[in-house]
């Protein structure tokens, strides 16, 4: 009896496994696919490719797509300001929630709850995209480098994040900082930073990819100053300009490059867009993952 | 009575120099928080004000005192709209879908990464899985338009090869395929990261639990449904009362980059038809009405779902 019973169940036990590890493969593959085929278009002769039946290798190995981007000068004028935007807003953006956030977890501190409470509000309540445009506007930000980083820099989620882990540091550190005579900004440098290290990572992973990820407000701020265009805007207009809203702009661009196919163009941008995440993402794991667990449960 | 008094003017004097001193200390502290008060104030809390011209017809370029007041016409005429009811369904339908796939799609996933033994192999899949999150919603949107694409794209190449359909589909010119379309762009990029919440959830239920499950002679599949979903309650309620908040603003970047005019029917949502009165018609006054009744109704919503939470958990999320 029993030993039938124990069979059974390890047989179940096999069949569960099995499933486990084909659901969890499918989720690889579904996952990888996509992007191994963008390479491999992206790779592939642009002639070659209209033939079809491109999966996840080249046919006919090519740079050519590539060098006809990289001669494109929107796109290195819209990677090097992707790339600024990116250096500057992370920068302003982890000072400013550090800095905070420092201040908040400081119960001694008088304007604390006035400040907590005038953040937090603004993670439930926006404004909404109307007010917001026009405010922009009005302060003279249109055509500018500065509403890039501007608008964005202080987000009250990431000061919070920054705050429940400075909450876990002992206070005995600071204690002890101040017995020595450092004043409230030296705390803040010489230890509460220092020893903050990995939620800065998290955020700063954060603010980077979405400074890196953001075309809107090149399409809505920036759309009539060529200077000041983003990688991702001129993907988004790639990308947009075989379907029916087109951009003039848009349309020069695939004429410029109809050398080789749109389709081809496409892919490579799209890999040139999506590589430098694709290098960075994976050292910073296990930084963000604890990030994550810990905005959630705090906020 | 007049002793009284006497100390009570004493002691708000004293309350002053106390406030004024404690600000002295606080000096340092002050200098790092009130220039970003500032910061949040003209980036968050002025938009605010715009709602104003909700309220006005609104003409650019005009003083404050000069603008003309019109009550709640822009209201009235917005819920006459045919087409506000049109958006309004459309959001709701896809925040609706959002949320459910959203919720079983990642918790299904957590579950079933959890049981696999190989730890390398658990590592790679997960590390993998987080990879769309991190890539923008245009280049999604590259992506889904390209596998849905009727010429090589892998979705049609794969139901023309199981002998589904004898000819491709136009996923991308389908209206009614919208909303699914959005809704499997959505899991397809977020899956792996909204596990990590609940990867770290069952990570935290202590091992004794299933041993002793074991004891009992519990499988596999019972322990998941007895010990692990229980472990993981919570984290599931207080995530879900979180998108609750959220489900009416939804944002427009998908819908804006996946939309095409073919399916404007069922892609306009509520940030796109601001966007579209308000700043492609110049009708501002409409469109912050339009953002304005977005807002409020999340709020609402918010408040809502933070007082079913508090009763089921006397815990308050805000």
């Amino acid at each position: 009896m029993r030993r039938k019973v124990q069979s059974a169940s390890s047989l179940s036990d096999r069949l569960f496994d099995a499933f486990v590890y084909t659901f969890v493969t499918a989720v690889l593959v579904v996952t990888l696919y996509p992007f191994l085929n963008v390479l491999a278009i992206s790779l592939n002769d642009s002639i070659d490719t209209v033939r079809g039946g491109i999966t996840v290798y080249p046919r006919k190995f090519t740079l050519k797509n590539y060098e006809v981007i990289f001669a494109y000068k929107h796109l290195g004028t819209g990677f090097r300001n992707s790339a600024l935007r990116t250096l500057i807003g992370t920068a302003l953006g982890v000072i400013s929630a550090s800095m905070l956030a420092y201040t908040l977890s400081r119960k001694d501190f008088q304007g604390r709850r006035f400040v907590s409470v005038f953040l937090a509000l603004t993670m439930y309540v926006s404004g909404g995209l109307i007010p917001f445009f026009l405010l922009i506007r009005d302060l003279n930000l249109m055509n500018t480098f500065a509403v890039y980083i501007l608008p964005g820099m202080v987000s009250a989620f990431n000061v919070f994040v920054i705050r429940s882990f400075i909450d876990g540091l002992p206070y005995a550190l600071q204690e002890s900082a101040k017995i020595d005579g450092a004043n409230d900004f030296t705390i803040y440098w010489r230890i509460i930073l220092p020893l903050t290290k990995p939620a800065l990572a998290t955020i700063a992973l954060f603010v980077a990819v979405g400074q890196w990820n953001s075309w809107f407000d090149t399409y809505l701020f920036n759309s009539q100053s060529e200077h000041l265009t983003t990688l991702q805007y001129e993907l988004m207009k790639v990308l947009q300009s075989t379907q029916s809203n087109v951009d003039y702009r848009a349309r020069n661009m695939t004429e410029v490059m109809a050398q080789v196919s749109p389709e081809s163009i496409k892919m490579a941008i799209t890999m040139v867009v999506t590589l430098p995440i694709l290098f960075v993402y994976p050292f910073l794991q296990r930084y963000f993952v604890k990030g994550m667990t810990l905005g959630a449960v705090k906020t | 009575m007049e002793a009284a008094t006497t100390t009570g003017k004493m002691t708000r004097r004293e309350r002053t120099v106390r406030f004024f001193r404690t600000a002295l200390r606080n000096r340092w502290l002050y200098a790092m928080s009130l220039p970003f008060v500032v910061w949040v104030f003209v980036f968050s809390y002025l938009p605010l004000w715009g709602w104003t011209m909700a309220f006005q017809r609104y003409r650019p370029g005009r003083p404050f005192s000069e603008q003309e007041w019109v009550g709640l016409d822009h209201f009235r005429a917005l819920f006459q709209d045919a087409l506000f009811y049109q958006v309004l369904r459309n959001t709701l339908a896809m925040s609706m879908m959002g949320l459910v796939a959203g919720f079983v799609v990642p918790i299904f996933f957590a579950l079933m990464l959890n049981e696999v033994r190989q730890m390398l192999y658990k590592r790679f899949v997960q590390t993998v899985s987080y990879l769309p999150h991190f890539v923008s919603w245009v280049v999604v949107a590259g992506i889904v338009t390209k596998m849905l694409s009727t010429d090589g794209g892998a979705v049609n190449g794969l139901l023309l090869w199981l002998g589904v359909i004898d000819e491709p589909i136009q996923f991308m010119a389908k209206g009614k395929l919208f909303w699914f379309i959005v809704t499997l762009a959505d899991v397809w990029k977020e899956t792996g990261w909204n596990a990590i919440i609940y990867l770290a959830a069952i990570a935290g239920i202590g091992p004794e639990l299933y041993e002793a499950a074991r004891v009992d002679g519990a499988n596999r599949i019972q322990q998941i449904w007895h010990i692990t979903l229980p472990g993981i309650r919570t984290t599931i309620i207080i995530l879900l009362i979180m998108s609750i908040g959220h489900l009416i603003s939804i944002g427009f970047e998908k819908q804006f980059l996946l939309g095409n005019n073919l399916v404007r029917e069922y892609s306009q949502v509520l940030d796109l038809y601001a966007l579209n009165y308000g700043l492609g018609m110049g009708r501002f006054s409409f469109g912050t009405a339009i953002n304005m009744f977005n807002s409020v109704v999340s709020i609402l919503l918010l408040i809502t779902a933070n007082g079913i939470f508090k009763r089921v958990t006397r815990e308050s999320i805000m």
